[in-house]
């Protein structure tokens, strides 16, 4: 019906324009991506200082990466909802957009943040530390964009209650650790499996547990975000 | 009234006969249970370990479910009930934790070894922990009952990964993890001798009534304190 695909549109439009104004705003003051980057380099510092020259097993260097990326995604992914809050624009964007399009939205700002830092702190990581070599490069490839995929929706969702909760930056990590354990401890498992060169089948099961965390945080987190976008 | 009785009868029954019968390698009497090689006296626990564990879980699901009400209604009793819910989990999560750890010694020779169950139930613990938090963290009580049920809910359905699917797939100490001799699977074969199951399935039933009567104890307790603040 032409009805349906104009309200689609105007509906995705909504949705790109809230990710728009979002990159817009990063842009200006690159707040979240210094946060993130600055995080990256400490924590790998912080990695290479304690591991010294002596190298780690392959499994305790894959947990390691996975540690980096989840703090340094923990000091910077609240940002696009506690800035509408400190900035007032909360009610603004509420009478804009419809709350499944806010979402939506950040949801896109967040993935794109979430797989910038991604590249970033692997590839850093890649270099720095030697004794971390992923072999199979196509199970690395797809736990790592699956794995991004999962951790910005659920970090977006968490993002949303903190900002309500007025808690700022100290909860945020609490908060999201139980509910993004299952999908670190999925993602580790593949890593560990790409750097010890396992066949891309042999990874088949971690997939699914990813693929199937997405679909259930995505559609339960664009349910709830009304409960909470709304007073 | 009567149904207090009979969890108290219960549970006193359960905790006379499951630590009390005795146990022999070929039981010839109904009150004889059977001695399972490398457990001995120690399998005992299941009459009290897995029962705190069911209920951690019950509690949680009872938690999410108030928690779905109160988004639906706005009802702030609703509200009391997931939260009392919840502390009951927390302290049900640490009792089966406790009674693990302890049992793990003996058995299996270390307080922790990171059984997927294990990893379950700590992040059970951990996700009572950041529910508390959160509650504790926002002072308006609306925004605080619509936040703690949305977060309550996520990791609801989050937290299944650990509790059903991790363990099975997983190979780990508990009972049917993946190589365990007696079949791996969503549904745990039973195979426990008939005056056991007996016993176990009383406790089962005897403690799931102990949650009822704390949760309602619970439930008019805080509906009590809320009535007295709002007196002033």
């Amino acid at each position: 019906m032409p009805g349906d695909s104009t309200r689609m549109s105007s509906y995705a439009r909504s949705v790109m324009s809230v990710f728009l104004k979002d990159w817009r705003s990063e842009l200006r003051t690159r707040y979240a991506m210094n946060a993130l980057l600055m995080f990256v380099v400490t924590t790998i510092a912080i990695v290479l200082f304690s591991l010294g020259s002596e190298g780690a097993p392959s499994d305790a260097l894959s947990g390691m990466l996975w540690t980096v990326i989840f703090f340094s995604a923990m000091s910077g992914l609240s940002r696009t909802f506690v800035m509408e809050e400190e900035r007032g624009t909360t009610f603004t964007l509420q009478l804009l957009a419809p709350p499944s399009a806010v979402f939506f939205g950040k949801l896109l700002f967040n993935l794109v943040l979430v797989l910038g830092l991604n590249a970033v702190t692997i590839l850093l990581y890649l270099a720095l530390i030697t004794g971390f070599v992923i072999q199979t490069l196509s199970i690395f490839l797809v736990a790592v964009l699956l794995g991004s995929l999962g951790f910005a929706a659920a970090a977006t969702v968490i993002a949303a209650i903190i900002a309500r909760a007025n808690t700022r930056g100290t909860l945020y990590p609490v908060l999201s650790f139980p509910v993004l354990l299952p999908l670190l401890l999925t993602v580790i498992n593949a890593t560990r499996l790409a750097s010890e060169g396992a066949y891309f089948q042999e990874a088949y099961g971690e997939f699914q547990i990813l693929i199937s965390y997405i679909v259930v945080v995505v559609v339960v987190s664009s349910m709830l975000f009304e409960y909470i976008w709304k007073d | 009234m009567a149904w207090k009785i009979f969890m108290g009868v219960l549970l006193t029954l359960v905790i006379v006969l499951g630590i009390g019968l005795p146990m022999s390698p070929h039981p010839q009497t109904w009150y004889e249970l059977p001695v399972i090689p490398g457990l001995e006296e120690k399998a005992r626990i299941i009459f009290f370990h897995v029962p705190t564990a069911w209920l951690s879980t019950l509690a949680f699901l009872t938690s999410m479910a108030y928690a779905i009400q109160y988004l639906r209604k706005r009802d702030p009793l609703d509200d009391i009930k997931s939260s009392a819910a919840a502390g009951l989990g927390f302290v049900f999560c640490v009792l089966a934790t406790l009674t693990g750890a302890v049992w793990a010694k003996f058995n299996w020779g270390s307080y922790w070894n990171w059984d997927p169950r294990e990893t379950s139930i700590f992040v059970l613990l951990l996700i009572y922990g950041a529910y508390f938090s959160l509650r504790s963290a926002v002072e308006q009580e609306e925004k605080r009952a619509a936040l703690s049920s949305v977060y309550s809910i996520i990791a609801a359905v989050t937290a299944p990964f650990f509790i059903f699917i991790m363990p099975r797939i997983m190979t780990g100490l508990h009972p049917g993890a993946k190589g365990d001799p007696n079949g791996a699977g969503p549904v745990v074969e039973f195979k426990m001798a008939p005056p056991m199951r007996v016993i176990f399935f009383a406790s089962l039933i005897g403690f799931t009534l102990l949650f009822i009567w704390m949760f309602r104890l619970r439930v008019r307790t805080a509906q009590l304190e809320q009535a007295h603040h709002a007196k002033g």
